[in-house]
């Protein structure tokens, strides 16, 4: 997956936050919209799509999305 | 000395025997005078159970709850038994609208349906006493849900509802059928399902008496298990340290 897929993936996972507010740089942990519920998505849709298992501890970690799909890209 | 909770002369099935409160049962049950037979799929780690075991006549099974097939084999292989407690079970975390077909079918596999056919076979079978009991492992999920957790809940959810009506069905032949809920036991089920330092801080800070150990759940098996409880069927038992007080 790259960057930008991973972006979209990202942002598919949000309900309420526009589509345009999510670049590789968004500090996705400011997001309103961001919280347990949406932790735990993002976590099942690396999961399912990038066969790769994150944990709590890698979403409060990472800063933006980039870092965290570096995260990613690295286990 | 007078001890209605003594297991002397009971044959105890234990499924989930390799680890976590299915271990504590095991070991527990045993030192109450219980002969054991310990069921779950890793070998390595049923025996490490077995070393700390004290008497005689423990029998190990290797077997996945998942699987008919292995299921049917080891009730055939069982003895006659007194009581059974049905501890295997997983943990899936994701939320409602992630839930993936395989997901949902390998939690109810290992944390249901699999109970409900040791149970079915055992009375086909006839491999369960006259008086016998049976102890399922549930949950405090059932009732005191989490996000993300709705696939647990309604396995478990399940499970007391089925340990209701078997209660029922199978009084006749004074047999019981009940259900201890834990609150956190730290266990391999919860470590390996990575729930970092932040989480186990938030959940020891709702546990007024703390987190508990296996044992604390496997005195619960014990009662449940002897004759004290004769009269006792059908029941749900929070065993959790206060933490669904508020």
């Amino acid at each position: 997956m790259t960057l930008d897929e991973f972006v979209k993936a990202f942002a598919a996972e949000f309900d309420d936050t526009p589509v345009e507010q999510f670049t590789p740089a968004t500090n996705y942990r400011e997001l309103e919209e961001w919280g347990s519920l949406v932790a735990l998505s993002i976590i099942s849709m690396v999961d399912d799509e990038m066969d790769v298992q994150i944990t709590g501890a890698d979403l409060r970690n990472s800063k933006t999305i980039e870092d965290l799909y570096n995260v990613v890209c690295a286990k | 000395m007078f001890n209605p909770f003594s297991l002397e002369g009971k044959t105890i099935l234990v499924t989930g025997a390799s680890s976590g409160i299915g271990r504590g049962i095991c070991i527990d049950c045993a030192k109450m005078g219980a002969k054991v037979h310990l069921m779950a799929r890793n070998v390595e780690r049923l025996n490490r159970t077995l070393d700390e075991m004290e008497g005689e006549g423990h029998v190990i099974h290797q077997a996945d709850l998942c699987s008919t097939d292995d299921i049917n084999a080891l009730v055939d292989v069982l003895p006659v038994i007194d009581g059974v407690v049905l501890c295997a079970g997983i943990i899936k975390t994701m939320p409602v609208k992630n839930i993936s077909e395989e997901a949902m079918t390998e939690i109810f596999n290992a944390n249901i349906m699999g109970d409900i056919k040791i149970c079915s076979r055992l009375l086909k079978k006839k491999k369960l006493n006259h008086g016998g009991s049976v102890v399922f492992i549930s949950s405090v999920s059932t009732f005191n849900v989490k996000v993300g957790n709705s696939l647990y809940s309604a396995t478990k959810g399940a499970v007391n509802s089925f340990a209701k009506a078997m209660a029922l069905e199978v009084s006749k032949q004074e047999m019981r059928v009940n259900c201890i809920q834990p609150g956190f036991v730290p266990s391999n089920i919860l470590e390996t399902h990575g729930l970092g330092e932040d989480a186990l801080q938030w959940y020891k800070e709702r546990h007024p008496l703390g987190f508990g150990t296996p044992s604390d759940i496997a005195n619960g098996c014990i009662y449940l298990l002897s004759d004290a409880s004769r009269w006792v069927t059908g029941s749900i038992f929070t065993i959790d340290g206060g933490y669904t007080l508020q």
